[in-house]
């Protein structure tokens, strides 16, 4: 703080920083992916239902996330195939929405 | 055609009551039979804010579990003719308002011809808050210009838009008004406070007025009487034309810009 505005009591503008905090966390909290979260552990539920059907997993090679990047949002679903003849198998499935945040 | 009408915000001490008092008070003023209902059961303060604090005798749960009669706990308003308040319960027992007897209750006022049901929500986005914007037609939200009300009131409309009666019904949507309250132009003008155009901007809903930070709000809890009533006060104008713009007529924003004192004002104080 320089000299002048201690002497003259130069008040600080914060209601800019209030507005651009509140601009932030409002539009985050109004994104599909702040509110849509809560159907993840379902859909992770769900497809490890489906999967052992078909093929024996372990329910913890099974992994599913929700991720923005930039303005896209990516629903990333990762299985792990059990071994076979000790080569892995590995299927990586990365769906992309392409839907504006 | 009943209309209810919530106060609600989400956050506490923005001026939730004071408002719901002021506004009701307005309403009968211009001469429509009015209704305020307080839904913060377990910490009634309506009363005390309309000064019929002494005159409860039955209250909004006793009503709900069919102890008495809804016409037995309406207090008639000293300074409105056609103003009734239906006071909280005093009682601990969170789940003592259900969404049938709030229904009921509101039913039966509508048969006996009340134009306007103000209900007055409790802070916070449990039962009491829900309960109270569940059966509205129109929301005021009031929002104090600082982050965590401009915040809260955002997460309230968030509530409005999926639980009240309308949103579960698919009917046309509870239409929303934004009241920016405890505004102080000065702070404003001076940077250190968000405008009404900003909080308006934030939670994009039209604005229903803005009213000025003012030290008669305490003189009005003090004696009971709602700000509206306090002659040439601000809030009281304010508060006037809300409720103007309110019943659809234009009214400019008053008390929302600055003035700098004048020299005479400034050497002999005054306010």
């Amino acid at each position: 703080m320089s000299l002048l505005s201690l002497l003259f009591g130069e008040k600080k503008k914060t209601a800019a920083i209030a507005k651009e905090r509140l601009q932030l966390i409002i539009a985050r909290e109004h994104s599909s992916t702040y509110r849509g979260a809560d159907f993840l552990p379902d859909l992770q539920r769900e497809l490890i239902a489906v999967i052992s059907k078909y093929v024996a997993v372990n329910p913890d090679d099974i992994k599913v996330q929700l991720e923005q990047q930039d303005n896209y949002e990516v629903l990333e679903v990762n299985i792990v195939l059990p071994e076979q003849n000790a080569a892995t198998l590995r299927e990586r499935t990365a769906a992309h929405l392409s839907r504006q945040p | 055609m009943t209309r209810v009408v919530v106060i609600t915000s989400g956050k506490g001490g923005v001026g939730k009551t004071t408002t719901s008092a002021a506004f009701a008070s307005g309403l009968a003023l211009r001469g429509f039979k009015t209704c305020v209902i307080d839904f913060d059961v377990g910490l009634r303060n309506l009363d005390l804010i309309m000064g019929c604090e002494r005159r409860v005798v039955y209250d909004f749960v006793n009503v709900i579990n069919g102890e008495a009669k809804l016409t037995q706990a309406l207090i008639k308003d000293k300074h409105c003719e056609n103003l009734f308040v239906l006071p909280a319960s005093q009682t601990r027992d969170k789940d003592a308002l259900t969404e049938e007897g709030v229904e009921a209750v509101i039913k039966e006022l509508e048969h006996m011809g009340f134009d306007y049901v103000v209900c007055d929500s409790p802070a916070g986005i449990e039962r009491g808050a829900v309960l109270a914007l569940t059966f509205a037609d129109e929301a005021i939200v009031t929002t104090n210009p600082e982050v965590s009300s401009v915040r809260d009131s955002d997460r309230i409309l968030g509530i409005l838009q999926s639980k009240s009666r309308r949103a579960a019904e698919g009917r046309e949507p509870v239409k929303e008004h934004l009241l920016v309250t405890r505004y102080s132009p000065k702070r404003v003008d001076d940077g250190e406070m968000l405008s009404y155009k900003d909080v308006q901007e934030l939670l994009r809903v039209p604005l229903i007025g803005v009213i000025p930070e003012s030290e008669s709000v305490l003189h009005a809890s003090n004696q009971g009487t709602p700000a509206i009533h306090l002659k040439g006060a601000d809030v009281a104008d304010a508060y006037t034309d809300v409720v103007a713009r309110f019943l659809g007529e234009e009214r400019p924003l008053r008390y929302v810009n600055y003035e700098k004192p004048g020299l005479i004002k400034r050497l002999f104080g005054g306010k």
